[in-house]
């Protein structure tokens, strides 16, 4: 098992969320995140004071998958949150040690 | 024919009370939500309710307050200088209009009325020390403050025999319509000492401190617009054509106010901003209000051009210059405005507009520089001295002889966590629920 975290742009959710629901991928936790990577912040000015605001508004998406499925999960992501620019952000991969259902207690892959 | 006149009359006063209910209410709306919601939305996420509350004590203490000897002390005859006693517990202040100040509306319509103008002032006032003032300090420097300055401003403008009351045999007769010197300019000055008192929000100016929500500021701007109409209109005292002017010049001076605010930072900044707009409506609204009844529209939209940029370069250029904290700038729009609307009310008020003023012959007087009496600015100029001269050391008693009760300031820790947790025990974003 494998979980996969997506820091993406925000107003590429919808489309991320779509691309993902058409690959047959369900499970997902979604966060309202402030970060930065190499994408520089912005100037706010508010009543002549400005403010360089660092960290932007992102999107993070977690998902745990079948190690099987992993490389189409990152593909599917990857792609439909694609922009080209800076900013659209970085997938983390990492491995899972155990899984637990809640209401039956099943474990491993089952899980999921 | 008598009873005709009777039907007339009765009509006319039936007009003029429903208007003047409707514009107590308007001017209440001013303070809470307007004046609560522009300033919580310009604090940081953890004092939007102590900001809020800041406004809602004022709804809730001034009003018993005014009730127990403030009206009195505004409106009853007594000295040039401040009221005496004889509406004490609103005694003789029923049905019955009072012929000095509003003979076709009850007394009480006019007393509920001026209520709603003490309220506002002292909540406008709280905008320069937002963030950092504890609640019990705050309620106490106020009720000091609304003796020691509002109720002898008030009276020496707007009551019988008072001062600076043009319509009384003031030694000084200033044209304050709607409160430009009795609220803006008592409040928006006493705002800066207070402001220099307390002292700065620990970490500024380095740390950041923009808006949490500046929609809450946007909703609450609009709705000071709004209740403004009644704020000046109903300053006529009637449902007359008065009213109508004031109404016009009002909305063309906010109007004007937001474009010239707007231009002046795409101008300075690159970007007009939100913020921007609502600040110079609010900026045209202050400096509209001395001669809303006085001016006519043109004039009320020079008045609002002057005061969207004047303004604006008091908040951004002026106040980064001197370092002072006057955090939701409250002198910067209001005092600033203020002023210079008492000096552009000596210079084009007109008896085109307002002919209330007669000279001995039975005609109606000049009033402004543009009628032909250019000494008026100096009179103005008087006023607004007496009013700035008030407010400053009347300020810096309040502060003094509150901070004999109690802290003015909340602790660095508790600033760190907020006035809402540390003075009110609750949040206004519940994360849990």
């Amino acid at each position: 098992m494998f979980k996969i975290e997506a820091i993406i742009q925000p107003f590429k959710l919808d489309g991320v969320m779509e691309a993902l629901k058409a690959a047959g991928i369900d499970g997902i936790t979604v966060l309202e995140v402030r970060g930065h990577g190499r994408q520089k912040g912005h100037k706010e000015v508010y009543r002549g004071r400005e403010y360089n605001v660092d960290l932007l508004p992102k999107v993070m998406l977690q998902m745990v998958v079948p190690a099987g499925r992993k490389e189409e999960v990152i593909r599917t992501l990857s792609e439909a949150a694609r922009t080209g620019a800076i900013g659209d952000g970085k997938i983390f991969v990492s491995e899972i040690a155990e899984a637990i259902r809640i209401r039956n207690d099943e474990r491993g892959e089952a899980a999921l | 024919m008598a009873a005709l006149k009777a039907a007339v009359k009765s009509s006319q006063s039936a007009g003029d009370n429903a208007w003047m209910l409707i514009s107590s209410a308007l001017v209440l709306m001013m303070t809470g939500p307007g004046l609560a919601l522009f300033y919580c939305g310009l604090v940081r996420k953890r004092n939007v309710l102590g900001t809020m509350m800041q406004s809602f004590g004022m709804m809730a203490v001034v009003t018993l307050l005014w009730a127990v000897c403030g009206y009195s002390l505004v409106f009853g005859g007594g000295n040039p200088f401040i009221g005496d006693l004889r509406f004490l517990f609103l005694h003789g202040v029923g049905a019955d209009p009072n012929p000095t100040y509003a003979p076709t509306i009850p007394h009480q319509t006019f007393m509920v009325y001026q209520m709603m103008f003490a309220i506002i002032t002292p909540a406008l006032i709280a905008g320069a020390f937002a963030e950092r003032v504890r609640f019990n300090a705050m309620l106490i420097f106020s009720v000091l403050w609304m003796f020691l300055v509002y109720f002898p401003i008030a009276h020496m403008v707007w009551g019988e025999g008072g001062f600076l009351n043009a319509y009384s045999g003031g030694r000084f007769p200033v044209f304050d319509f709607a409160g430009g010197t009795v609220v803006h300019i008592s409040s928006g000055f006493s705002a800066l000492v207070t402001a220099l008192y307390i002292g700065k929000r620990q970490n500024y100016p380095h740390e950041k401190m923009a808006p949490h929500n500046l929609v809450l500021s946007f909703i609450g701007a609009c709705l000071l617009w709004v209740g403004w109409f009644g704020f000046n209109a109903g300053s006529a005292l009637a449902a007359s054509s008065l009213a109508t002017s004031a109404f016009v010049a009002t909305h063309f001076a906010s109007a004007a106010g937001a474009v010239s605010w707007m231009v002046a930072e795409r101008i300075r900044n690159g970007k007009a901003s939100a913020l921007g707009a609502i600040s110079g409506a609010v900026a045209g609204l202050a400096t509209v209000t001395q001669g809303a009844g006085f001016v006519q529209p043109f004039s009320a939209i020079l008045i609002g051009l002057v005061a969207g940029a004047t303004c604006f370069l008091m908040v951004s250029v002026v106040k980064e210059k001197f370092h002072y904290d006057d955090s939701l700038d409250v002198f910067g729009v209001h005092g600033v405005g203020g002023l210079m609307g008492c000096i552009l009310t000596g210079v084009f008020a007109t008896r085109a507009v307002n002919s209330a003023l007669k000279l001995a012959n039975g005609q109606a007087a000049p009033l402004g520089w543009i009628d032909g009496n250019p000494m008026q600015v100096v009179n103005q100029l008087i006023g607004a001295g007496i009013g700035i001269g008030l407010g400053v050391v009347g300020t810096l008693v309040a502060l003094k002889v509150t901070s004999l009760f109690t802290p003015l300031r909340i602790s660095e820790r508790e600033e760190d966590a907020g006035m809402d947790l540390t003075l009110h025990g609750e949040e206004g974003y519940n994360f849990e629920a």
